[in-house]
């Protein structure tokens, strides 16, 4: 048997596409072939696991999905007559339990053996199944459907590092086959899509990943090793890693998307120019975008609500300000329990304080700052360094180069 | 109850603006709304209107005119 990782090579999409040829043609005629989609799903995701190095990780993504199965099956059925605020929160803590023991474990805080209940795209479907529960919750999603329920879970196009998808989204599209005009320009779209993601991953990524980051981490750990605390070779670091980062993931994110339009299913985008956003709050609504609204609407929004609707904090700007700390570490964390993880949320979090701030201020003085097209270029250049920063923190290679020499 | 005199009232609170001439005017794309505000006006339109305010579910595009958020209330109102 062949082993084949999401994506990684020309071949796969070979393989992936003469699969999805039978749900393609079965599509265009209005007919969705649900038995062959779950088909196609498992086998795909069984030769990600397929292999000596990585079956390990396939019986955890099992034990996973049997798990999620039995938390969300519980509680809709527990919702469906009760909405007690603790076994809402509790079954939440359950969902995240897995995702919490193996960062617990990765960062050598908890039992070793724990990572064992890692595998590929375990953050990833984390935000599936407990966004779920959450949508039960709030009566989105008011009945448990077992077949959709896995479908949603083990939707392969997505599994490994999303787009992440809400149930209740993602239900209504897989219950039906698309329009055929519309389904049309859905293949169309992806075709446009998989194009730009091959020029994306394979030749840009792959020139600023493979060849441009590694040369000037090299010149930046030569200065380490000469005991240097700080290297100018660090400002070409973090450019190189920021496009490597952006052309890997939205490369990434577009074949995602490709296969999913294909599946006819209408996965959300993640990246929409953000390089190009003229401050922090913007740069979240255009990158890695399905993870930050992911974030927006579970986490950062419940917390103002519950927060005001309590009156535990009257200030408005301390609700926000307190609000973007605790849905930034959290994101943070979700990365894994590293320091510069952490020093990331924070970042972001004080970069969207002072924003807030920043406008605030604006509105009291009008008229004080200028706004013109130059203004708003020094933003986007601002913006862009400020996030280059971030990210020269969020890759890692500080730890390196301060702390592993 | 008017309800569009209610919402108008609440986004003028929240916002700092008449929406009344512009009432398809886009909230979230102009900027008006962020999802601070958001949070906050769907708090004023609960305790206004005595309606339960979708938070997590909120489908944005049901949102995000003045002119929607009149219907979207009236369909919650019921």
């Amino acid at each position: 048997m062949p082993n084949l990782q999401p994506y990684a090579d020309p071949n796969y999409f070979v393989y992936l596409l003469l699969a999805l040829v039978p749900l393609a043609v079965g599509l265009y005629f209005g007919k969705r072939f649900v038995t062959y989609e779950i088909l196609v799903s498992l086998v795909f995701i069984f030769l990600i696991f397929d292999d000596k190095g990585h079956s390990g990780q396939g019986i955890a993504l099992i034990l996973y999905s049997i798990w999620q199965f039995c938390l969300a099956w519980g509680y809709i059925t527990y919702r469906k007559k009760y909405n007690n605020g603790l076994v809402f929160y509790g079954t939440v803590a359950l969902s995240i339990l897995p995702i919490v023991l193996v960062r617990l474990s990765g960062a050598g805080i908890f039992h070793a053996q724990l990572s064992l209940l890692g595998f590929l795209g375990i953050s990833y479907l984390t935000f599936r199944s407990t966004g779920m529960i959450i949508e039960a919750r709030d009566g989105a999603v008011k009945d448990f459907h077992p077949v959709m329920f896995l479908r949603f879970m083990l939707f392969m196009p997505t599994l490994s590092s999303g787009p992440i998808d809400r149930y209740s989204r993602f239900a209504k599209d897989a219950a039906v086959a698309p329009e055929r005009s519309h389904y049309i320009d859905m293949l169309g779209n992806a075709t446009k899509k998989l194009f730009l993601g091959f020029v994306y991953k394979f030749i840009l990524s792959y020139y600023f990943g493979q060849m441009v980051y590694p040369y000037f981490q090299s010149m930046a750990m030569s200065d380490a090793h000469h005991g240097m605390i700080l290297s100018w070779w660090l400002i070409p670091v973090a450019y190189s890693y920021g496009m490597y980062l952006f052309f890997d993931f939205a490369g990434y994110s577009l074949f995602a998307l490709a296969i999913s339009y294909v599946m006819g299913i209408e996965s959300p985008i993640n990246f929409n120019k953000p390089y190009g956003s003229k401050n922090i709050k913007e740069f979240w609504n255009r990158w890695h975008m399905s993870l930050s609204f992911w974030f927006r609407d579970f986490v950062f929004m419940r917390f103002v609500f519950l927060m005001l609707k309590k009156k535990w904090i009257k200030n408005r700007n301390t609700v926000s300000t307190i609000a973007y700390f605790v849905n930034m570490l959290v994101m943070g964390l979700w990365h894994g329990l590293t320091w510069y993880y952490v020093l990331y949320g924070l970042m972001h979090a004080s970069g969207m304080a002072v924003n807030d701030a920043w406008i605030r201020f604006k509105r009291k003085h009008k008229g004080l700052v200028p706004h013109n097209k130059f203004t708003e270029g020094f933003a986007v250049v601002l913006t862009f360094h400020f996030v280059l920063l971030t990210f020269l923190v969020f890759c890692g290679f500080l730890d390196t180069f301060w702390f592993h020499r | 109850m008017d309800v569009k005199a209610g919402v108008l009232e609440i986004i003028q609170d929240v916002t700092g603006e008449d929406m009344s001439n512009q009432m398809d005017e886009n909230l979230f794309d102009s900027g008006l709304l962020d999802s601070m505000a958001t949070v906050e006006m769907l708090l004023a339109l609960e305790s206004r209107f005595n309606i339960q305010a979708p938070v997590s579910e909120l489908a944005r595009e049901d949102w995000d005119t003045t002119n929607k958020i009149v219907a979207s209330v009236t369909a919650l109102m019921g």
